[in-house]
């Protein structure tokens, strides 16, 4: 498995495909873990003045009663009013769609937004609810049982990894 | 070995029974949890679905205003259903025992029993004969434990202080009769603190306490010195009717927490009391007011810290 693109050129195409859509009104939101890595990155190669919101779903998983909580959920944080705002919500991968699903519960416990779209690294086949992303950088073929995730180095480097099922 | 009854096969925090026995990692997991849910206390919406569809049962066979109502906001916060259960005054006036009374509320389907008695051990005894998918909270047991206070006590302490590992408390008071006190040092002495202080009159600091890894003052000037925090404990106006103690004005003289003796301490230091004070007993009003108290904190933390243990228990499979 060698033909992972690669992620920081897909950032830039990211936050190219992103621009012309920015308005004033556009609050991004990152979603942990990976998600919010990337977020940072769009949030710095769009200039994006305002503080950029970080969202922890381990609150609205629809599997709580499968898995139990999430080891050391993070503090969902933002910091400004979504009332009437344009949304976007940035993840690595887009897989089946449920962290998506959860994230907009999560969100509109915090008020109602204008619209939300979804921006992703990545996405692979597999969905398992009615969710697509509106911006993506790259489509990822991904073996059955295999998972795809986004790495950041020590130097903040980012990188797609493949995860075999052992 | 007998498992710990505490935790699951892996580990995970099953009941809530006393914070002694429960290991540092799991104490922390705890905190960060609460840390996160004082971020949905502060929203708009202070909700979350985690526990919809799940009943949790507080059983107070103790009167206790806060305990209870601190519970049941934690509880509705995480969308449980709750039901408020005062039995001191129903099932057991009428000779139900403790085991009849959880069983019958287990027919109808509770998932959390939350559990005050007057007897230490009580709340192992129902977890002991719960089914594998309900959980037991302990609300406070006899003089033996009150984990969810001590834990939101680390809590506070973390918010304020940020570490343990460098930290000086002082515990002041009736720590005889304290489950409080018993639970907060299993859980100072379990995250790292280098030093653990009980401050109180010979007659109210249980023998051989030593043996907890605290050092005992009999001078409250003495042992305030350098502190980092001081949690001041109530001072139960039954205990004042026996010979433990000579007068209300007497004890208030050598260990209640003024701004004069709080001045020993360090500047930063902050002041902590579980409630319901006594003012004028154990604490100053200028003290339990003023810049370094973190009394009313404490309460807020004390939902957090609550939801995080409920969502973790409630989400641990047998």
């Amino acid at each position: 498995m060698n033909a992972l693109p690669d992620a920081e050129q897909l950032c830039v195409r990211l936050a190219d495909a992103i621009r012309p859509a920015l308005t004033p009104n556009t609050a991004m939101i990152g979603l942990y873990t990976g998600g919010v890595w990337l977020a940072e990155r769009l949030h710095t190669l769009l200039g994006i003045g305002e503080p950029l919101g970080t969202m922890d779903i381990a609150f609205y998983r629809d599997d709580y009663h499968q898995q139990g909580l999430a080891r050391d959920p993070k503090r969902t944080q933002i910091p400004f009013s979504i009332e009437g705002r344009d949304v976007l919500l940035i993840d690595d991968v887009l897989y089946t769609g449920r962290t998506v699903r959860a994230a907009m519960n999560e969100l509109f416990d915090y008020g109602r937004p204008a619209r939300i779209a979804l921006a992703v690294l990545a996405e692979r086949g597999g969905r398992q609810l009615p969710i697509c992303a509106q911006f993506c950088g790259a489509r990822v073929e991904v073996p059955a049982g295999a998972r795809l995730r986004l790495r950041r180095a020590e130097d903040g480097g980012l990188s797609l990894q493949l995860e075999h099922a052992t | 070995m007998q498992r710990n009854p505490q935790l699951n096969k892996n580990g995970e925090l099953q009941h809530l029974l006393s914070i002694d026995g429960l290991p540092r990692e799991v104490i922390e997991r705890i905190l960060t949890t609460a840390d996160s849910f004082i971020g949905v206390t502060e929203r708009e919406v202070k909700k979350v679905p985690l526990l919809r569809g799940k009943s949790v049962f507080n059983l107070f066979f103790e009167p206790s205003t806060r305990t209870r109502t601190t519970f049941e906001i934690a509880a509705k916060r995480l969308s449980a259903d709750v039901i408020n259960l005062n039995i001191g005054v129903s099932s057991q006036t009428k000779g139900e025992s403790l085991l009849d009374t959880v069983a019958n509320l287990s027919a109808m389907h509770a998932d959390i029993f939350v559990v005050r008695h007057a007897s230490s051990g009580a709340p192992h005894l129902i977890a002991r004969h719960v089914k594998p998918h309900e959980h037991v909270i302990n609300a406070g047991d006899g003089r033996h434990a009150h984990p969810t206070q001590g834990l939101l006590d680390l809590y506070t302490l973390r918010h304020y202080k940020k570490d343990f590992s460098q930290l000086t408390v002082a515990i002041v008071g009736d720590v005889l009769h304290s489950r409080v006190a018993r639970s907060l040092i299993h859980g100072l002495t379990t995250v790292g603190t280098p030093e653990v202080r009980v401050i109180g009159p010979q007659t109210l600091i249980p023998a051989g306490v030593e043996a907890l890894g605290v050092h005992v003052f009999r001078n409250m000037r003495e042992g305030l010195k350098g502190c980092d925090a001081v949690v001041m404990l109530r001072l139960q106006n039954e205990r004042m009717r026996g010979t433990l103690l000579p007068s209300a004005q007497e004890f208030f003289k050598n260990f209640g927490l003024t701004a004069e003796k709080l001045a020993v301490a360090k500047p930063d230091a902050i002041v902590m009391h579980p409630g319901p004070m006594n003012r004028g007993v154990e604490i100053d009003s200028t003290v339990a007011d003023g810049p370094h108290s973190v009394i009313l904190p404490q309460v807020t933390f004390g939902i957090a810290v609550r939801m995080a243990v409920m969502s973790m228990v409630a989400g641990a499979s047998a």
